[in-house]
Formats: structure tokens, C-alpha cells, sequence
């Protein structure tokens, strides 16, 4: 093809396949409107979601130290800042947080999957052989939707319980252990989390590539701190279905 | 030494024709011919035999045109490290292996003819902002800027970038990240390229989304790269980008003649 | 051409318009007289500009920066793409960085002295004068010179230089140089005052009332062939080494444009110096496409040897020092291993050639590191070469770092070009010549790094002033349309050629009759030449453009890519250059430079000049296909540097 342009025409090399963009003017917008920007943004809220998750597994671990303890727990989380607070104010807040990064990082993962289906319409008719790109890497779009439905099912199991026979409100060691008693359930489990320690050891060594985060002294830590990352919270979150399954708690 | 190998090669006469996978005998072929040689030879016999030959770009074939390039084995440049496709001699393959050859495939790099793709993508990236502004006649002295070695040395491995387009060819979302990063690279480290250091990666930057896929950090591109051009200029890239949010004036110019306007 | 026997009809009727006055100060004197155009004319100026090498790209770019409006074409499918990306060693610039007696004097002295005493004097002063702003310009525009631990420009010393003037970008220079110019082109087609038409191919001149109006291309992918005009045409498409079929060229590399322009009556100066390079990779077998050039900047630490026995069967590093023969040492004390290029290929070839080859076809002599690794350290050698070693442990499979390099000379460079005056015009107005194209000025033997010293300098600094001095002299006037007869018939032409090149079908490939082609050149005008070999060389090429007409097989057709198409062209226009320098060897009865006739040596060996017969520049007049060409002759002044006999005892 020609790359043509007409003099004093302002210079469009005509190339087929390009999507030109409409800047929109809002600056957050516009940022977010570029794949940098997206990848910025989902290694922000992944970074809320890794917070999350490391909280949420160590929050969890209490269920070995007995039953009051992670249902005092359980109450803490709505009363945190309160008097000033209202009561679950700021679990609310978090939640809030949490559930906007979740939806964030959704959002900018589905475009950016949209712009990379453009960007190559037509796949490799021979077989495509990956060096570099891990099993981790390139299945984060579906250990994204996985994680997503399992949160979907989590929330109505253990948070508002539809989906757990013996839910009782305010009850978490009850539900956790009446829940996780049942053998798919403690399956599922299992296999999610399987699919969050993937996710986490791909999202934690990548977050900092997309923010940049980079230097020669701590480039090597990065992927240390994401296997240990990952390695650490699946452990501590699959010890909760093992050990109730085994019977090592009940 | 000599080898028989079985190519299967993608033809395809025209960009809006469909392709297929022709097959292919070479018998005997020397082990110190190149890849590029093995499609001469091919070739030379295509045309006894009254058939076109395969079209395939290529040039300098001392890898460092950017100009070959094609999938080997479903691989950039074939299975050797740091090497272009002009520069990967037979020697690596095995007496009686079967080669699958295609050519990148990619949205901006649209197919000619069989192993041949526009890339002129990569040239509207850099007619964005992949230049220092130095009108010619207006240099001072080379040696009035003193520049660490350290980062000339850097700023020289991300110029090291030949454009041959098999980052995009690797990446599995067909992003440009590596070949942009390292041009915003290049400049960036070194002190001439500073007064346009923040307009140039936020133009670059959309010039290249406008064509390309996005980064997600599958590390394909630096593997494929026969000049092994480091992912830590895509780091790089998007810190720039990050800071250049705040820094590129000539868009905080832009955004308060906006504010004011409204 | 017919009458080779005879000597060329002839006529001293050549004006180089170099400026009178002092050597130093002509360039600065021609600059104030020659006329200007505006700043708000220039955009009232077409220029049309092919090839976007080191001297086409930084021409366009500059021209655009100007305010001319510039198309700028080439073959590639990118302009960074260009011939000069490959240029590795360096750039020379005068700028004595290294306090060791460099000057612009020096410089000059040097070129003249390396080019035999058969380049234009003040044309190489000029180009010594603006070599340092070469420097100063691609700094300024981030080319990533390499540099000392202070921060400032490191420099080393090249191929016959016993300063070190060489600028370099590890082992990427030309890479480097030409992206700076690139991206300053780039910038330029994004203003909108330089359009690219990259793919496509300047296959005639459009010539009228004697003057340069414009071109005919065809477009590579869709075969389109479309006509340019423009008040001037510069030409920047590089050299012609690949009519010998191996070279360190681009595959792409050709003469198309050159010739075209030469066949509308634009003077071939000089075709028969070129240069062949001394350290390459011996050719490896029958299907080799081309040969890689290994940096000369090699030998400042590599040391070659050939085994004193012929028969010498034993591996290199088993062959005590006593059986080894240094011949570079041995012969030429003082430069040793550093002599010049052509002084460097001539003694292999002759070691080669008496039964000395080493490696398997015994084709090569050995290039040895094990000295210097052992005084330096593997690391020092790997720093100051590692891509080269890896590049040769690619292509030879060897470890260089282990067996010794084998190595031999190849064609690299042509000297030779279309013939211009000291404005870089040739003889017909409104063409200019830059860059490898033109003959200017390295005389009958380039000097390392100095290539990309005069295609820069041409393209940033010498046509951009004097292309306004041709420029002045049209305002007001349009440029010819394109409807005009001129313009009409050179695109039939075109199209007729590319139809006859397709009706042949005949039973040969393009690649076999190019392969032809540079075999015969090889063996009878390559680096070594006699009468008789010429004559007989240029009755096979005449022999061989014929067969070629009624026997070259081009399948496919031209509204596609087609690359047979494409070199089928190029080949054919090497064939008629391949007569014309045969005839220019021939005439040339004397030893110079890159141009070695067997007849004209000292007794040991070495070139022998005539400068009473041969001083002059040899610009040849295509009078019709089938006739001879008339020779037009430059006389060459050497008021500065005195003509010696060249000796690097
Ligand atoms: C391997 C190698 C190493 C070298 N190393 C050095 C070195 O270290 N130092 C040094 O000083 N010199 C070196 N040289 C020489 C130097 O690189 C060249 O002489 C120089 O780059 C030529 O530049 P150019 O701009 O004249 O032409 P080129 O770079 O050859 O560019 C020619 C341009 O013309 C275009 N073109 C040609 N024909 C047509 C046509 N018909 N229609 C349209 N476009 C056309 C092409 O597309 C291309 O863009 C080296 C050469 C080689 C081969
Ligand atoms: S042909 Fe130039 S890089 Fe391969």
C-alpha cells in the first residue's frame, strides 16, 4: 500500500484498520479513554482488589481461633468508626470502594479485550507458538469472568445466603461451616480460588508494568512479591474449605 | 550438510484475496543458507516449474532493515532468540522438519500479497511525535551537552528497534507497545529530547491506539524481538504517560483555553 | 557499444563551477553569491526528491523544514528503511575531539590522498568543512552517539586514519544516522510539507528543453504508473554494487534511477571505481544472496594471517606461529593491518589466489583475536565488538572467539555516479545527484566512515543552498504539467518495458542471469583487471543483455506486488551499466584506487597512477542504445595536495 499524503494536506497516511479517536474533554475521561489509561486504572483497582483479598483471607484465618472470635469479627466490620460513624458506615464505604473498583476493572478489561479482538481480526491460521506469554497471562480474561460469577455466587451463599440451606444472619462461622460442608460447594471453593491464585500471579507482577513502577534494583522482587502474593492468599483462603471438609473444623 | 525440510507457506494474491497453505518440497538444501536463501530456492524452482514465486519483503538481510519477517512455526522470526528472519540459518532446523511460514497478522498491518504486510502504521506512530524538533542549521556544539554514558547507552538499546513489526506479530492482542515504548524511550533519556518529552508520548500514545492493541503484560513482543529490546521501556511508556498527565503543558494549556471557553 | 578497441570519442567540455578563490573560503563565498528563495516562495516550489537514504532523507527533511514542498519516494516499504541503515562502522567528522592533530585541513588532505588523487579538490574541502555540523545536527536530534565516561562524544580511529575523527553508534551507526533523518522526514509529512510515496519506483527522468522536469514511478503494489513534475528533481538512490550479483548492498540496492537519467543524457562519471571491502564473510556456498560486511574497525585489533604452506590442513589455532605468514605485516610495517581497503583486498585476493585460501573452499584468510583477547581480556573485545562476533558466529557457525574469523573481500561501494558539478548538479539542469549516486567526492577510493559523512552532508547542508541558486532563477513559473508530451511518453515507455519484460516468458529466472552477470564482473572487473579480461567481460555482458531480452522468464503480471517485475527491471538496466564499465576500465589505463589494472603495478605490486594521461574525471554520454558513448572529460587541479604516489610502507 501507498503511505501518501498531498502536500500541504495535513498529512493522512491512510492506513486501513484504524479506529481515530474522539477525544472526549473531561481530562479523567480522556485519560481513561486511552488503553494506557485503562491499564492504569485496572492496575489501580486491582490493587484495591489485592488489598481486599489479603484482608479478606486474614479476616477468615479467624475461624481457627474459634467461633466467637471471627463472629466478633464479623460485628467489628459494621461498627468501625462508629459513634462518629454510623454503624456499617464505613463498611459501606469500603464496600462501596470495592464494588466500584470491581466494576472498574471490569469495564476497562472488557474494552480493552473489544480493542484487542479489532486489533487482530483475523488469528494465525498455523498453530501460534508462546514463549514468553504464561498460562497465567493469557487467561486473565477467564479467570476474570470465573472469579466474577464465583463472586456472584459467594455473595449470595455466605452474604445473603439464598444459595446456603442454613443461612443464619449475623452467623458467619455457622454459614462458613454449614456452607462449606457440602462437598461441590467446598469444590467450587477450591477451584476458584485455584483460578484467584492464577489471576493474582499474573495482575501482581503486571500492576506494576502498567504503572510504571519499574527499575533495575526491584525488577526481580516484582515477580517474587506476586508468586508470594498469590501463593500466600490462595493458601490461606484454600486451608478454610480443606480444613472444614477434613473435619479439622466444625 | 544438507536438509530436506517441508514448507507450508501462506499464498494469497492480493490483500482483499483469501489465502491458503501451499506445500512445498526442498530436498537438499545446504544448512548454511538462511531462511530468506531457502526461499530463493524455493522460488527459483516455483518459477522452472511456471509457478509465481513467493513475494517476501526483505533487504539489507543482515538484520538490520526491519524490512523481513515472517511466522516460522508460529513464531516471529522463527525459534531463534534475537535473530531476524534473514539472520536464522537452516542450521537450527532438523533433517525432514515441516515449516509452517505466515505472514503477521494484525488490523494495522493489512497483507499485499502472501508474506508481504503494510506497515506504514508504524511510520504514522512516528510521524506523531518519534523526533526531536532541530530544524537543521539551529545544532550547537555536540559536546555542549554532556550526556552520562550510562544513559546514552540505555537510550542506544532502545534505538536499537529496527521496526520490523514482530512485537505486534507476538503480541497476543497485537499491541505496538514495544516498538512505541522504545522510540519514547530512546528520546526520553537523553537531555534533547526533554523539551518534548510529555507532548510527545501522549501523541504517540494515540496515534499508536488508534491503530493497534493494547498492552497486557504478556512479555511476547520482548522474546520476539530480534534485537531483545526490553519490556522495561513499555514500564517506561507508561510511566511517562502517567506523568505527562500533569506535565505536557501543551495540553494543560489546551485544558484551561477549554475551561475558559466554557 | 561497439567500438571498444577504439579509443572513446572525446571532449574536455565539463564545468565543475567551482568557485574561485582560496580553497577555505570558497564554500563560504559561493554561498553569499548564489541566489536565495524567500521564505514565503518556497512553498511556491515543487521538489521532487528519490530515495530517502542518509542523503535523500535528510535532503526532504530539510527542504520540508525550509518551506519547499517535496515528494519524496522510495522503494522500501518505510524510508527507514533505506540502504544506509546498514552502515556500521561510523562517521568521520573533523572535530579533533581527541587533541591529536586533526583539522578540516587534515581531513581534506586525507580524502584526497585515499581517493588517488582523482576527486575534486574543493568539493572535498567543502565536505571536511561541514563534517563537524553533521556531528552538531544529528546530536541535536538524539542520534545516541556513543560517549565517554564524561559524558562527551567518544571517537575511534578507522580504516587507514591515524587520528580518530570516527563517530559511531556501536556497531549501528548508518542505523542510527538514518533514523535521526527519518524522524525529522517524518515530522515533515506530518506537516504536510514533504509527502511520501514509499513503494514506489522511479523508472524514468522526464526531461524537456534540456532541463530535469519531473519523473515517472511505479507504484510497487498496484503497478500504477503516474507521472510527478517538480522545478527540480534531486536523485539520492544510492549505489550501484549490486551489478556485481554479490555485495554488502541491499538486495534492493540499484542503479534504475541513475541509469534512467543517464539514458535521458545526465553524464556517468567514473563508473569503473569501486570499491571492494576487505573484511567479509567468505561466500559459503551456491545459493548465497549476498555477502555481510564484517566492520572494518575489526582490524584494529584483529590480525591477519594465512598458513605459510598451501597445503596446511591443520586447524588454525594448531598452526604454530613459525608457519603462519602476517602478510599485511610483513609487507607493510608502518599501517600493518590498517593499510587502506583496496591495498587490504588486493593482498588477500593475491594470497588467495596463489593457493594460500584458508576454510573449506579455501576462499577466505584468517582475521585472529586470540592475540588480543588474551592482552585485553574477552570482555574488552566483547564490548568493543560483540554484535560483530555474533553476527559472524550466526551467518559462519563458528566462535569467533575461539576459531579465527575467516574473511575476504567484497564489492561494498561504488565511487562512481552520475557526474555533478560542484552545486551537485549534473549536467542537466534541474537534476541533482547526492549521497552514493553521484561520483563526487572520494575520488577512485572512499575512506572508511566517509560515506555517511558526504551523503549527510550533501542532503542537510550543500543542495539545500544550492538548490536555491536553480530554484531563483524559475519563479513564477509552474511547473510542466503533467499532460505535457514529455510526460506522456515517458510513462508509454514505461509501460511498454514492463510489458515487453513481461511478454518474454522465456526459460530463465532474473536471479540466474543476474547471477550471471556478476560473475563475470567479478572475475574480469572486480578487483584485479586487464585489457583483455575487459573486453572479453563486456562482449559476455553484451551477450547476456541479449539473451536476457528473449530469454528471461517474469511470470505474474504488473497490476500486483510482483518482485520478479521489479528486479527484472533493475537487472536490466545493470546490464547496460555492466558494458559502460568494462569500457570505462578499459579506457582507463592506469592503476588508482579501487581500480586496479593488472597491467599498471610497480614491481611489487602495487598501483600505479598516470596522472599525466588520467587526471580527469571520465563522465560518460549515452548517444542511443548500440552506440558508443562519448567520454567527457573533467581535468582535476591538485593545487593543494601534491600528487604522490600513495605508500603506506
Ligand atoms: C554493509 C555496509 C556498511 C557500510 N558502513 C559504512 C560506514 O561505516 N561508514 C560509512 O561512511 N559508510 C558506510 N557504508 C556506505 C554507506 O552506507 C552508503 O554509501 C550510504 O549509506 C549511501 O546512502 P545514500 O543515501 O546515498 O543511498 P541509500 O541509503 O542506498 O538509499 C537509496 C534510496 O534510494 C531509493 N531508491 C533507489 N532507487 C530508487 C528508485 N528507482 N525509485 C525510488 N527510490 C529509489 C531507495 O529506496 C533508498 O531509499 C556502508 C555500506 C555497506 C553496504
Ligand atoms: S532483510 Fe533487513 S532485517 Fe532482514
Amino acid at each position: 500500500m501507498v503511505s501518501r499524503t498531498t502536500p500541504g494536506g495535513g498529512g493522512a497516511v491512510a492506513v486501513p484498520g484504524a479506529h481515530p479517536r474522539q477525544r472526549p474533554r473531561l481530562w479523567l475521561l480522556d485519560f481513561y479513554g486511552t488503553a494506557v489509561g485503562k491499564k492504569a486504572v485496572m492496575a489501580i483497582t486491582g490493587i484495591v482488589g489485592l488489598g481486599f483479598v489479603l484482608v479478606h483471607m486474614l479476616g477468615n484465618l479467624k475461624i481457627y481461633t474459634g467461633e466467637q472470635h471471627l463472629n466478633d469479627y464479623g460485628e467489628y466490620l459494621r461498627e468501625i468508626g462508629s459513634p462518629i460513624i454510623p454503624e456499617t458506615g464505613t463498611l459501606w464505604l469500603l464496600r462501596a470502594i470495592l464494588i466500584v473498583a470491581v466494576l472498574i476493572h471490569v469495564h476497562a478489561a472488557w474494552s480493552l479485550t473489544q480493542m484487542n479482538r479489532r486489533a487482530r481480526p483475523t488469528g494465525y491460521q498455523g498453530p501460534r507458538r508462546f514463549v514468553a506469554a504464561d498460562y497465567a497471562s493469557r487467561t486473565m480474561r477467564w479467570t476474570g469472568v470465573l472469579l466474577a460469577l464465583f463472586i456472584v455466587f459467594h455473595l449470595f451463599d455466605l452474604t445473603w445466603g439464598p444459595a446456603n440451606p442454613n443461612f443464619t444472619r449475623g452467623e458467619p462461622y455457622h454459614n462458613l461451616v454449614e456452607s462449606l460442608s457440602r462437598g461441590w460447594v467446598a469444590a467450587i471453593y477450591i477451584v476458584a480460588n485455584l483460578l484467584l491464585g492464577l489471576h493474582l500471579y499474573h495482575g501482581a507482577w503486571s500492576l506494576f508494568q502498567s504503572l510504571g513502577w519499574n527499575n533495575p534494583r526491584f525488577n526481580l522482587w516484582r515477580r517474587y512479591f506476586a508468586i508470594a502474593f498469590a501463593a500466600v492468599v490462595v493458601a490461606g483462603n484454600l486451608s478454610i474449605p480443606i480444613a472444614i471438609v477434613s473435619g479439622a473444623v466444625d | 550438510m544438507t536438509l530436506n525440510l517441508t514448507l507450508k507457506v501462506w499464498r494469497q494474491d492480493g490483500p482483499r484475496d483469501a489465502g491458503r497453505f501451499e506445500t512445498y518440497e526442498a530436498n537438499a538444501v545446504s544448512e548454511d543458507i538462511s531462511f530468506l536463501e531457502l526461499l530463493d530456492v524455493v522460488n527459483e524452482d516455483l518459477v522452472a516449474q511456471n509457478r509465481e514465486p513467493i513475494a517476501f519483503d526483505h533487504d539489507c538481510r543482515e538484520g538490520i532493515c526491519g524490512m523481513c519477517g515472517v511466522m516460522i512455526n508460529g513464531q516471529p522470526h522463527g525459534p531463534l532468540r534475537g535473530t531476524t528472519t534473514c539472520q536464522l540459518h537452516l542450521r537450527h532446523f532438523k533433517d525432514g522438519d515441516t515449516v509452517v511460514v505466515e505472514p503477521w497478522r494484525a488490523a494495522a498491518f493489512p497483507i499485499i500479497r502472501d508474506l508481504v504486510v503494510n506497515r506504514t502504521a508504524f511510520d504514522r506512530i512516528v510521524m506523531a511525535g518519534g523526533y526531536v524538533t532541530a530544524p537543521t542549521g539551529a545544532a550547537q556544539d555536540a559536546n555542549n551537552i554532556p550526556v552520562p554514558k550510562a544513559n546514552a547507552d540505555l537510550a542506544m538499546d532502545a534505538a536499537a528497534c529496527i521496526g520490523c513489526g514482530a512485537c505486534v506479530a507476538a503480541c497476543p492482542n497485537g499491541a505496538a507497545q514495544l516498538f512505541t515504548s522504545a522510540k519514547v524511550a530512546h528520546l526520553g533519556l537523553l537531555p534533547q529530547g526533554q523539551p518534548e518529552r510529555w507532548s510527545r508520548v501522549n501523541a504517540m500514545v494515540q496515534r499508536m491506539e488508534e491503530h493497534f492493541g493494547s498492552c497486557t503484560n504478556h512479555r511476547e513482543c520482548e522474546a520476539a524481538c530480534p534485537k531483545e529490546i526490553s519490556i522495561d521501556f513499555i514500564a517506561r511508556l507508561n510511566r511517562d504517560y502517567l506523568k505527562a498527565q500533569f506535565k505536557d503543558r501543551r495540553q494543560l494549556l489546551r485544558a484551561t483555553d477549554v475551561a475558559s471557553e466554557e | 557499444m561497439t567500438a571498444l578497441d577504439t579509443a572513446p570519442a572525446t571532449t574536455t567540455d565539463l564545468d565543475s563551477h567551482v568557485p574561485p578563490g582560496p580553497i577555505a573560503e570558497k564554500w563560504d563565498v559561493h554561498r553569499f553569491e548564489t541566489r536565495l528563495v524567500a521564505p514565503q516562495n518556497r512553498r511556491r516550489f515543487e521538489v521532487i526528491v528519490i530515495g530517502t537514504g542518509l542523503a535523500g532523507g535528510s535532503a526532504a527533511a530539510t527542504l520540508g523544514e525550509m518551506g519547499f514542498n517535496v515528494k519524496v519516494f522510495c522503494f522500501q516499504d518505510s524510508p527507514r528503511r533505506a540502504h544506509s541503515i546498514a552502515a556500521q562502522g561510523g562517521i568521520n567528522a573533523a572535530k579533533n575531539y581527541k587533541n591529536d592533530g586533526d583539522s578540516v585541513y587534515r581531513l581534506f588532505y586525507d580524502t584526497v590522498k585515499g581517493g588517488d588523487y582523482r576527486s575534486r579538490e574543493a568539493n572535498v574541502y567543502r565536505l571536511a568543512q561541514i563534517s563537524t555540523e553533521i556531528i552538531d545536527q544529528c546530536t541535536a536530534q538524539g542520534v545516541p552517539f556513543a560517549r565517554d565516561y564524561g559524558g562527551l562524544l567518544d571517537n575511534r580511529s578507522f580504516g587507514g586514519a591515524q587520528v580518530a575523527r570516527t563517530f559511531y553508534a556501536r556497531g549501528q551507526t548508518g542505523q542510527q544516522l538514518l533514523l535521526g533523518a527519518y524522524q525529522a522526514l517524518m515530522r515533515q509529512v506530518e506537516l504536510g510539507s514533504v509527502a511520501l510515496y514509499a513503494r514506489h519506483e522511479m523508472l524514468e527522468l522526464v526531461v524537456k528543453d534540456g532541463r530535469a522536469v519531473g519523473v515517472v514511478v511505479r507504484d510497487l503494489v498496484t503497478g500504477a504508473v503516474t507521472s510527478h513534475s517538480a522545478h527540480a528533481v534531486v536523485l539520492a538512490s544510492g549505489g550501484y554494487g549490486n551489478v556485481f550479483f554479490l555485495s554488502t548492498n541491499a538486495k534492493g540496492s540499484n542503479v534504475t534511477a541513475s541509469w534512467r537519467a543517464h539514458r535521458k543524457g545526465a553524464y556517468f562519471a567514473n563508473p569503473c571505481y569501486t570499491q571492494i571491502h576487505p573484511t567479509c564473510i567468505p561466500v559459503s556456498g551456491e545459493h548465497q544472496s549476498k555477502l555481510t560486511l564484517m566492520s572494518e574497525s575489526l582490524r584494529n585489533d584483529g590480525r591477519i594471517w594465512v598458513p605459510t604452506n598451501r597445503d596446511d590442513r591443520r586447524s588454525p589455532n594448531d598452526i604454530p606461529p613459525e608457519d603462519r605468514d602476517y602478510y599485511l605485516e610483513r609487507r607493510y610495517p608502518a599501517f600493518a593491518n590498517l593499510v587502506p581497503r583496496d591495498v587490504a583486498s588486493r593482498a588477500a585476493k593475491r594470497m588467495v589466489d596463489d593457493g594460500f585460501g584458508v576454510g573449506e573452499l579455501k576462499n577466505g584468510v584468517y582475521l585472529d583475536f586470540k592475540e588480543a583477547i588474551s592482552r585485553l581480556g574477552r570482555g574488552v573485545i566483547e564490548q568493543r565488538y560483540g554484535n560483530l562476533f555474533d553476527m559472524y558466529r550466526d551467518i559462519a557457525g563458528e566462535d569467533p572467539y575461539r576459531v579465527p574469523m575467516r574473511i575476504y573481500p567484497a564489492v561494498h561501494y561504488t565511487m562512481g555516479g552520475l557526474w555533478v558539478d560542484y552545486n551537485l548538479m549534473s549536467n542537466l539542469p534541474g537534476l541533482f545527484v547526492i549521497g552514493e549516486a553521484n561520483f563526487s567526492d572520494h575520488g577512485a577510493n572512499r575512506l572508511g566512515a566517509s560515506a555517511l559523512m558526504q551523503g549527510l552532508a550533501d542532503g542537510y547542508f550543500v543542495l539545500p543552498a544550492t538548490i536555491a541558486g536553480y530554484l531563483a532563477g524559475q519563479l513564477g513559473q509552474p511547473p510542466t504539467p503533467t499532460s505535457a508530451p514529455e510526460f506522456k511518453d515517458a510513462e508509454d515507455s514505461v509501460r511498454e518495458r514492463v510489458n515487453s519484460l513481461l511478454g518474454v516468458r522465456g526459460s530463465h529466472s532474473v536471479d540466474w542471469f543476474h547471477r550471471q552477470l556478476g560473475k563475470t564482473l567479478w572475475e574480469k572487473c572486480g578487483m584485479a583487471r586487464n585489457a583483455d579480461g575487459l573486453k572479453e567481460a563486456a562482449r559476455e555482458v553484451g551477450d547476456l543483455r541479449q539473451r536476457f531480452w528473449q530469454d528471461v522468464r517474469v511470470l505474474g503480471e504488473n497490476e500486483t506486488l510482483n518482485q520478479s517485475l521489479e528486479k527484472a527491471g533493475r537487472v536490466a538496466d545493470f546490464l547496460e551499466l555492466a558494458e559502460l564499465l568494462c569500457q570505462d576500465a578499459l579506457h582507463r589505463e592506469e592503476s588508482c584506487g579501487g581500480h586496479f589494472r593488472e597491467e599498471y603495478q610497480t614491481p611489487d605490486g602495487e598501483a600505479l597512477r598516470d596522472d599525466e594521461r588520467f587526471a580527469y574525471v571520465a563522465a560518460w554520454e549515452f548517444k542511443g542504445d548500440g552506440a558508443a558513448e562519448r567520454l567527457h572529460q573533467e581535468p582535476l587541479d591538485f593545487e593543494y595536495v601534491h600528487l604522490a604516489q600513495r605508500s603506506y610502507k
